[in-house]
């Protein structure tokens, strides 16, 4: 008997060695534990045993069995790594072929600008505000303390619907639309399209953009602004920019000054993309007029506040490296993928 | 404005800068300098020799060899084709190293000419005698140089000395950008009172003086002023005995760097004066003054007058004139008439120094054609109180040049006189406003230095009515920030109450909107506002659409830009038809911007300005692309309800047959279809283009961020296909309708899986299957269920003329 069980144990070893796919594999485990198979046979064959021998005899058996289970599940999972790892070999695939892409569409440079512009004033807490691209001159002009006469009322510089009505030279009217309201303090840009009667060229455009500030609170000061435009910058041009603040003239504000950042190209040491300079102009701003805060019913002895105002396609430009502001308007897909 | 730098230093003698110390200082007080230009940059080496000895060159005839004494040692041997050389004359002489800034014919080279020593035909020549061109100048300028040839300086200079210095060439013209507000800095003495501010130097201005030669003014003119409120000042005096000659070298140069041509000393002393102190003046031959009255009035309508540049102009009633007892002699504030003008035979000369209203000095120049130096002056509005200056200042130079004869006294109609600006001042409103601490008395030296006086008394500053800028405390906070330095100011950020950093809601959905137009590969566009009224032919619109109803431009750049858009289409054609035009292919845009309805004709108040979501699209993809950024749209701002499309929308711009308008809740929110052949034709895309265009207002009504989460079915559903064959003209928008209104709650979904029209489908019809899910929400499915709610809509089917094929 032992034997016998012996003979069955190398037969399965010298199968299993010979076998050389799963389905071989399948048989010898049908040909020796199947129904049929060599060691059930052998179990079958226990009634001939002396009842006192049965139980060593059927431990004897089971040990087989489980060895030669053993051995079929160790080439069984070699043999299916094997099978694995030659599916993965037939599989290899160029990476370098061409990518399948979704072919996403592109925003436009001017939106990318604003929308940097409006996180870095949103995370100051201003709010972002619309008004009207067709204004009335009350509040194009009148109240920001430009006169019926001012010369840059002038025809040249606005486009007319008639005498009242006026295609907004600047989004300075937002200024007097929200003050009008009364709800103070107020921190708030105001981003838009403006239109100017200039011929189209590679620096001018007739309809370009701009992003207005205002803050209007109890003790707000010059030196407030300053810091708000220098933080501007440096989260706009980058850690290391620095500002300059030269006095200028806006009717609606006093003092007013020009804000000039250094050059972003080359640090501020001069080059040709800031003529030499070293720094380039970047917005205009001031402390808001008092006539200003009066005109639209805010008591200019309580409070103060400053404005801003930038042309966002000179930021875009600038940002970006575009040389010449009709590429804006053309929408070619060839210019609107670089972006 | 220019100004040279000499004649600054006129004014504030111990100035001592150079010129980038100058323009940076000057850019950052307030007074922007925006270039300079040194006339010496090209220059070097360039001395005054004597010409001792001129010979005949021994090979060439035109050349001669000339000895020049250069003041130290040996003559210097130089050649020269020169035809205007004489021995005695005094020259500019470049030596050996030395640069020009160009040729004798003008042309200028950039960096100058290197001048070396060398042989001309055999003849050893050591530097170069030079024309007036070759220093970098022209004859406009230096009248007295040669047409052709060598310039010689007048005996007075000295050998060996700077030829530079002599010509007044060490100066540098400063270019400025003076802002509208400083009208008293239109002016060299109102620039050198800044430049003497802003450097902490000595302001010291001419002192007039005129002593007069006898005589009355008023026997000689009487003038009447009709129009005060627009000339309120004129002063006029007489000078007698004109003797017409040129002006002197100094006055010369000075005109020249700023631009303008001397003519003789009369005309330039005029123009100097209105360099000098920023107000134009006018002089008029006395004797061509009928009546030897001046009258200043408003012209005629369609007045007719010869300016002094010959051409007749026509007047309108708002323009004002100079007149005499019978006939106008100028346009005031613009130009003199030919009639009155100063000619070599005059005799006695009229001066003027008037106050004109500046806005309609503008409006008068824009309407006859002509803007001059003066009205471009008058225009920003003067001070009447600086014409007496003037005018004396004038007379001052008459005499001093022994041009004329000055008559005493002056003809001064000025019946408002203005007075200065009384400012209270409050140096701790001044700190508040700029966040600095800045004491009185410094306040108070920065308003000494610019003239503005304090009195004490009152607590107030006088602000002189040059400064026309000052009137409020934020007034005197500039002229403080500005002197203290805008760089001195601190840094700090606002304090007070916070606020809340946010978008609005429609710039919010705008942002979606953006973020799926470019998922769905469409890259943003934007377009102008105004456009051409012809659009709406190329657009085919029909004679009598609304949209032909636009706000207007009344002064447009052209016909092409001349109403507001009232439908966002041909910005977006004109797009895609460059953009077909460049050959780039699969072109898909979009744009966000407004369209501008107006609410009545004529435009009484402001337009409907309706932002449009528009696409547009060639090359790959078709209507049911289009169709589907919409509703992927919609589906991300919340508008997750049914949307009918309404083929019947009769837009004539679209084919016929591939249109919709786009319904939502029963309200109209844009439209998409396939581009009119014939209109991309128009455009001239040679393919077939498909376009949306969503009405944000329309849609934000029903757009919303709110969520909710509906958990997730737990009860499997029951699915029935079903296959029908359908009258061609039944839309499957109409069978799902059914399908959703009969199969009731217990309905999920219901997708086409498959359309077949042709050969196995009868002559008008297609096939049709859906495929139906059906789930409750709380239980499994019984069939009963299922059967019910299936004979309901097949039932609702049938009476539509659909077969079923089961």
């Amino acid at each position: 008997m032992k034997e016998k069980l012996q003979k069955i144990r190398e037969e399965a070893m010298s199968q299993i060695r010979d076998a050389v796919d799963l389905n071989m594999l399948n048989d010898v485990r049908v040909g020796i534990l199947g129904k049929k198979g060599a060691l059930t046979s052998v179990l079958k064959s226990m009634k001939d045993v002396a009842v006192e021998e049965r139980p060593k005899v059927g431990q004897m058996v089971n040990d087989v069995r489980g060895e030669i289970e053993k051995m079929l599940e160790e080439a069984r999972t070699s043999m299916e790594a094997a099978v694995r790892e030659a599916r993965l070999k037939a599989e290899v695939i160029d990476v370098t072929l061409p990518a399948k892409k979704n072919n996403v569409g592109h925003r436009h440079p001017n939106t990318i600008a604003l929308e940097e512009v409006e996180r870095i004033f949103i995370g100051m807490g201003y709010e972002v505000v619309e008004g009207p691209e067709v204004e009335y001159d009350l509040y194009n002009f009148e109240k920001l303390n430009i006169p019926a006469d001012h010369p840059a009322k002038d025809e040249q510089d606005t486009f007319y619907i008639n005498k009242e009505i006026v295609l907004r030279t600047q989004t300075s009217p937002c200024q007097a639309r929200v003050m009008e309201q009364g709800k103070l303090p107020i921190r708030m840009i105001s981003p838009g399209r403006v239109f100017r009667s200039d011929e189209v060229d590679a620096t001018h455009s007739p309809s370009f953009h701009q992003v207005e500030g205002l803050v209007v609170d109890k003790n707000i000061t010059f030196a407030d602004l300053k810091g708000t435009l220098e933080e501007f910058a440096r989260e706009l041009f980058g850690e290391n920019t620095k500002t300059k603040f030269r006095p200028h003239h806006f009717p609606f504000t006093e003092p007013s000054a020009e804000v000039d950042v250094s050059c972003f190209k080359c640090g501020g040491k001069g080059c040709r993309f800031c003529k030499g300079s070293g720094w380039i102009e970047i917005l205009g701003c001031g402390m808001v007029h008092p006539h200003v805060l009066e005109m639209c019913g805010i008591d200019p002895e309580a409070y103060t506040g400053f404005a801003f105002g930038m042309g966002l396609e000179r930021i875009a430009l600038l940002k970006y490296e575009i040389d010449d502001m009709r590429l804006l308007y053309e929408n070619d897909t060839r210019f609107l993928k670089q972006f | 404005m220019d100004t040279s730098l000499s004649w600054i230093k006129a004014y504030v003698p111990e100035l001592d800068v150079t010129a980038q110390e100058y323009m940076d200082a000057m850019t950052l007080s307030g007074t922007k300098v925006e270039g300079f230009q040194r006339l010496d940059a090209d220059l070097d080496k360039i001395i005054i020799g004597q010409i001792v000895k001129i010979e005949p060159h021994p090979d060439a005839d035109k050349l001669v060899v000339c000895q020049v004494d250069m003041g130290q040692g040996e003559p210097v041997q130089i050649v020269t084709g020169a035809p205007n050389v004489e021995e005695g004359q005094k020259v500019p002489v470049v030596l050996d190293g030395g640069r020009v800034a160009g040729g004798h014919d003008g042309k200028m080279t950039p960096g100058g000419i290197a001048i070396k020593k060398g042989k001309l035909r055999g003849v050893e020549s050591n530097g170069m005698m030079c024309s007036i061109e070759e220093l970098g100048q022209s004859r406009e300028l230096f009248p007295e140089a040669p047409e052709n040839g060598i310039y010689i300086f007048p005996d007075s200079v000295k050998v060996g000395e700077s030829a530079i210095k002599a010509l007044g060439l060490d100066d540098v013209i400063f270019e400025y950008e003076i802002t509208s507000n400083r009208v008293d800095c239109y002016s060299v003495i109102g620039i050198a009172r800044e430049a003497a501010a802003t450097f902490r130097k000595k302001f010291v201005p001419p002192v007039v003086t005129v002593k007069g030669s006898g005589g009355d003014v008023n026997d000689y003119i009487k003038v009447d002023v009709k129009d005060i409120d627009l000339c309120p000042r004129y002063c006029a005096r007489v000078v007698k005995n004109i003797r017409l000659a040129p002006s002197p070298k100094w006055m010369q140069r000075r005109l020249a760097v700023n631009g303008i041509r001397p003519i003789n000393n009369i005309v330039d002393i005029t123009n100097y004066v209105m360099e000098e102190y920023g107000q134009p003046m006018h002089a008029y031959d006395l004797d061509t003054i009928a009546g030897h009255q001046i009258l200043v009035r408003r012209a005629e309508e369609g007045e007719k007058f010869v300016t002094l540049d010959g051409q007749e102009r026509i007047m309108d009633e708002s323009v004002l004139m100079i007149c005499d007892g019978e006939k106008a002699v100028g346009v005031a504030g613009i130009m003199g008439g030919e009639n009155s003008m100063i000619t070599d035979s005059v005799q006695t000369m009229l001066f003027e120094a008037a106050c004109f209203d500046g806005p309609n000095i503008r409006l008068s120049a824009k309407k006859i054609g002509l803007r001059t130096d003066a009205s471009g002056k008058f225009e920003k509005g003067l001070d009447p109180n600086n014409a007496k200056d003037a005018i004396d200042r004038a007379c001052q130079l008459i005499e001093e040049l022994d041009a004329g004869d000055v008559v005493d006294g002056m003809v001064d109609v000025y019946p408002g006189v203005k007075e200065p600006v009384r400012v209270p001042f409050e140096p701790e409103k001044i700190n508040a406003l700029l966040g600095t601490d800045i004491d009185t008395d410094r306040m108070l030296e920065y308003f000494d230095m610019l003239g503005l006086a304090y009195d004490r008394k009152e607590g107030e500053v006088i602000a002189p009515t040059f400064r026309q800028d000052i009137s409020c405390t934020a007034d005197l906070a500039e002229e403080v920030a500005r002197f203290y330095g805008y760089d001195n100011i601190p840094v700090t950020l606002p304090r007070g109450e916070a606020t809340t950093g946010k978008l609005p809601f429609k710039l919010r959905v705008e942002e979606v909107a953006r973020e799926i137009a470019e998922f769905s590969g469409f890259s943003q566009g934007m377009t102008y506002s105004f456009e051409s009224p012809k659009v709406f032919d190329k657009l085919r619109l029909d004679a009598e659409d609304a949209l032909r109803q636009t706000v207007n431009i009344s002064n447009p750049l052209g016909e092409d830009f001349s109403i507001m858009r009232t439908i966002s289409l041909n910005g977006m054609l004109t797009s895609l038809g460059t953009n077909y035009n460049r050959r780039n292919r699969n072109v898909r845009l979009y744009e966000l911007g407004n369209i501008y309805l107006p609410k009545a004709l004529p435009v009484t108040e402001l337009p409907d300005e309706r932002m449009q979501f528009t696409l547009g699209m060639y090359g790959e993809g078709d209507f049911f692309t289009m169709k589907g950024v919409v509703e992927e749209f919609f589906d991300k701002i919340g508008m997750t309800k049914k949307r009918s499309y309404d083929p019947e929308a009769g837009r004539n711009y679209l084919h016929p047959g591939r249109q919709a308008d786009i319904y939502y809740e029963g309200t109209r929110v844009g439209y998409l279809g396939e581009v009119h052949p014939a209109v991309a034709d128009t455009y001239e895309i040679g393919e077939r283009v498909y376009v949306a265009v969503l009405d944000m207002p329309s849609i934000l009504p029903y757009a919303s961020f709110d969520r909710k989460y509906e958990g997730i079915a737990r009860y499997p559903a029951v699915t029935r296909d079903l296959s029908m064959v359908v009258p061609k003209n039944i839309l499957a928008g109409q069978i799902e309708t059914v399908i959703e209104q009969r199969g009731g709650k217990l309905l999920e979904s219901c997708q086409l899986f498959d359309i077949y029209e042709g050969s196995q489908i009868k002559e008008g019809y297609k096939s049709l299957a859906y495929s139906i899910v059906f789930r409750a929400k709380d239980r499994t499915l019984e069939e009963a269920d299922v059967t019910a709610a299936m004979k309901k809509i097949l039932n609702g089917l049938e009476s539509m003329g659909i077969e079923l094929r089961q």
